[in-house]
């Protein structure tokens, strides 16, 4: 946690800074070694991904299973790539493993599998279930008096599945403070632009109507996601939606806002690019 | 006169005592409590029961969630609607292999004039193909009881399905134990037929084989309360003894127990005469619980009616 000074919190954003560079690299690379699988929403999502993980979350790579640990569950499962390369890095599991997504055998599913990769907190994969199951933990945790937060990352195409609405609706009901839901507003899924495909806007007031606290930030400005959690973690007697405005395929500037890469791996002379301009960009100019 | 109860209500009463001695439990409902008879739970452990709304995704989904952070959920609806969710049953529960307890009550037609909307018809066929998902169907208020009980520390996900109407007794409350996948000989020594009975059938089906013994046939029953994982042993050393096969449940025969039945006695290489006794590829209706149990040939006349012809063939 960084301190009370301005620049111990400026250190705080430069290392995570860091660690996003180097999960963006490890992204692009697992994705081309697969030769399938989700940039576009695997790098919209990787700086909040970076700031749970690195930051704010309570965990212990050595006790995935530790009852009071907090939890993430990424209801847009095909992202699931920022997940793995986070873990990995986090030391859940050895960074070679991460060759193996997507091939049989390989705990490293082409979506989230709780029973098979001791950190992932439930299945998910088919969109809109993820929000239902970690509000499930959220209760759990305010059961037994408040032992745990739950952070979940929707995407804005999913959030056109029905069940979204129905815990939409449920979480304030149950007063969820133990809930933190995070939308990685990235506006593109596989057809098309989201608000062409299925509008979603005005979806702050969408939330708000719910009775969520809503909040919304540039879901790549390292300082303002760690604002957000803070303010979701300490507002009591309601869920906090953070609405994340992102980029689409953020940091590869061939992929950004490009649909074509909603589901599809660099090819080796993609990924070169990719990687190169990457390390172009290295936060401190590290390459 | 035979003790009668409906499952639900076993279900209900059963589920609140069992609040006390298992604190994990936790009890969901979405919008039925008063019918599923969660109701009782939610009286006396407010803090442990969740009405969810008429949302039962969400609820499947949620339970989902409190299963996998520790707690033992039951999470409660009519079992067309649970089944209408199967999306949802089969990725947070079956496949995160949630430790959720679902309970489909209104099984079957027997519910009456709520219409086919309401009866839960299909729901034993989709849960039963889902990996690791156990089905458990019981025939009476005891049997109930012991299956709640099992279920409270039963670890991995699991179906339970509960009638509306009232059902005869049939097992011993003073000597009864609830086996998981453990067929209950109820008639033995079936050697003209065997039938292989689950719920509100199997009362019927015990007094069919009544009548038919007073005809001359040998006709032996089981309660099969366990659908999945099927007793496949009992079954096929029944079927050996018997000249022909009947199965009977408040269920489509498509994929239920008739199926589940006819799959253990053809991997088995048993060739026996099946007779499916249930809905044949068809929709419920309207009626009395009592009308349609004799329409659709499902009541202990129309077992009986239904065996006699078969054996004749």
């Amino acid at each position: 946690m960084p301190g009370p000074s301005t620049a111990e919190a400026q250190s705080e954003v430069q290392r995570l800074q860091q660690i996003a560079y180097t999960l963006r690299v490890d992204i692009i690379e697992t994705l081309a070694k697969a030769g399938s699988g989700h940039p576009g929403g695997s790098l919209s999502a990787i700086d909040v991904v970076t700031c749970l993980y690195f930051s704010r979350m309570k965990l212990d790579p050595k006790r995935p299973d530790w009852p009071e640990r907090d939890r993430f569950v990424l209801s847009k499962g095909h992202a699931v790539p920022a997940q793995y390369v986070a873990m990995a890095e986090k030391g859940y599991f050895p960074k070679e493993w991460l060759k193996g997504l997507r091939t049989l055998g390989s705990p490293l599913q082409g979506h989230p599998v709780n029973h098979l990769l001791p950190g992932i907190e439930a299945c998910t994969g088919s969109l809109g279930q993820g929000l239902s199951v970690a509000q499930g933990m959220a209760l759990a945790s305010k059961l037994d008096g408040d032992k745990f937060h739950v952070y979940c990352m929707i995407g804005d195409g999913e959030s056109q599945e029905g069940q979204i609405w129905e815990a939409a609706m449920s979480a304030p009901k149950y007063k969820l403070d133990t809930l933190t839901l995070i939308l990685d507003y990235n506006h593109g899924q596989i057809d098309g632009h989201t608000e062409e495909v299925m509008p979603l806007e005005p979806v702050a007031d969408k939330w708000r109507a719910f009775n969520w606290n809503v909040l919304s930030i540039d879901g790549h400005d390292i300082a303002a996601i760690l604002g957000a959690l803070d303010a979701a973690r300490s507002h009591k007697g309601r869920p906090t939606f953070i609405i994340a405005n992102t980029v689409k395929g953020k940091g590869v500037s061939f992929m950004e806002n490009q649909i074509s890469w909603h589901g599809t791996a660099p090819n080796k002379e993609q990924t070169e690019k990719a990687l190169a301009e990457l390390r172009a960009h290295a936060p401190g100019g590290k390459a | 006169m035979a003790t009668m109860k409906a499952t639900r209500d076993a279900f209900g009463e059963a589920l609140a005592r069992m609040g006390e001695k298992f604190p994990n439990v936790v009890v969901l409902d979405a919008d039925l409590a008063k019918s599923t008879k969660s109701d009782a739970f939610a009286k006396k452990f407010p803090s442990r029961f969740f009405e969810m709304g008429i949302a039962e995704a969400n609820m499947v989904g949620t339970a989902a969630g409190l299963a996998l952070a520790g707690k033992v959920p039951f999470c409660c609806s009519f079992a067309c609607f649970i089944t209408g969710r199967f999306d949802t049953v089969r990725l947070s529960v079956a496949y995160s292999k949630a430790n959720v307890r679902l309970v489909g009550s209104h099984a079957g037609i027997a519910i009456g004039d709520d219409g086919y909307s309401q009866q839960g018809l299909e729901d034993v066929a989709a849960m039963r193909s889902l990996p690791g998902m156990a089905v458990i169907q019981p025939a009476d208020d005891v049997e109930t009881e012991a299956a709640v009980e099992f279920l409270c520390s039963h670890v991995g996900p699991a179906y339970l399905r509960t009638t509306r109407q009232k059902l005869e007794r049939v097992n011993d409350p003073a000597t009864y134990k609830f086996e998981l996948g453990k067929a209950v000989e109820l008639v033995p020594g079936g050697t003209d037929a065997v039938i292989f009975a689950t719920g509100g059938e199997v009362a019927f089906a015990v007094q069919a084989a009544r009548a038919l013994k007073g005809e001359g046939l040998s006709v032996g029953v089981a309660n099969i309360h366990t659908i999945k994982p099927l007793d496949a042993a009992a079954v096929v050393r029944l079927a050996q003894q018997a000249k022909a096969v009947v199965t009977a449940e408040d269920h489509q025969i498509n994929g239920g127990l008739g199926s589940a039945v006819a799959e253990a006695l053809s991997e088995a290489g048993v060739g026996r005469k099946l007779l499916r006794i249930g809905l044949r590829d068809a929709f419920g209706e309207s009626g009395t619980p009592e009308e349609l149990l004799a329409h659709f040939k499902m009541d202990a006349a129309g077992i009986t009616g239904q065996v006699r012809d078969f054996l004749k063939r």
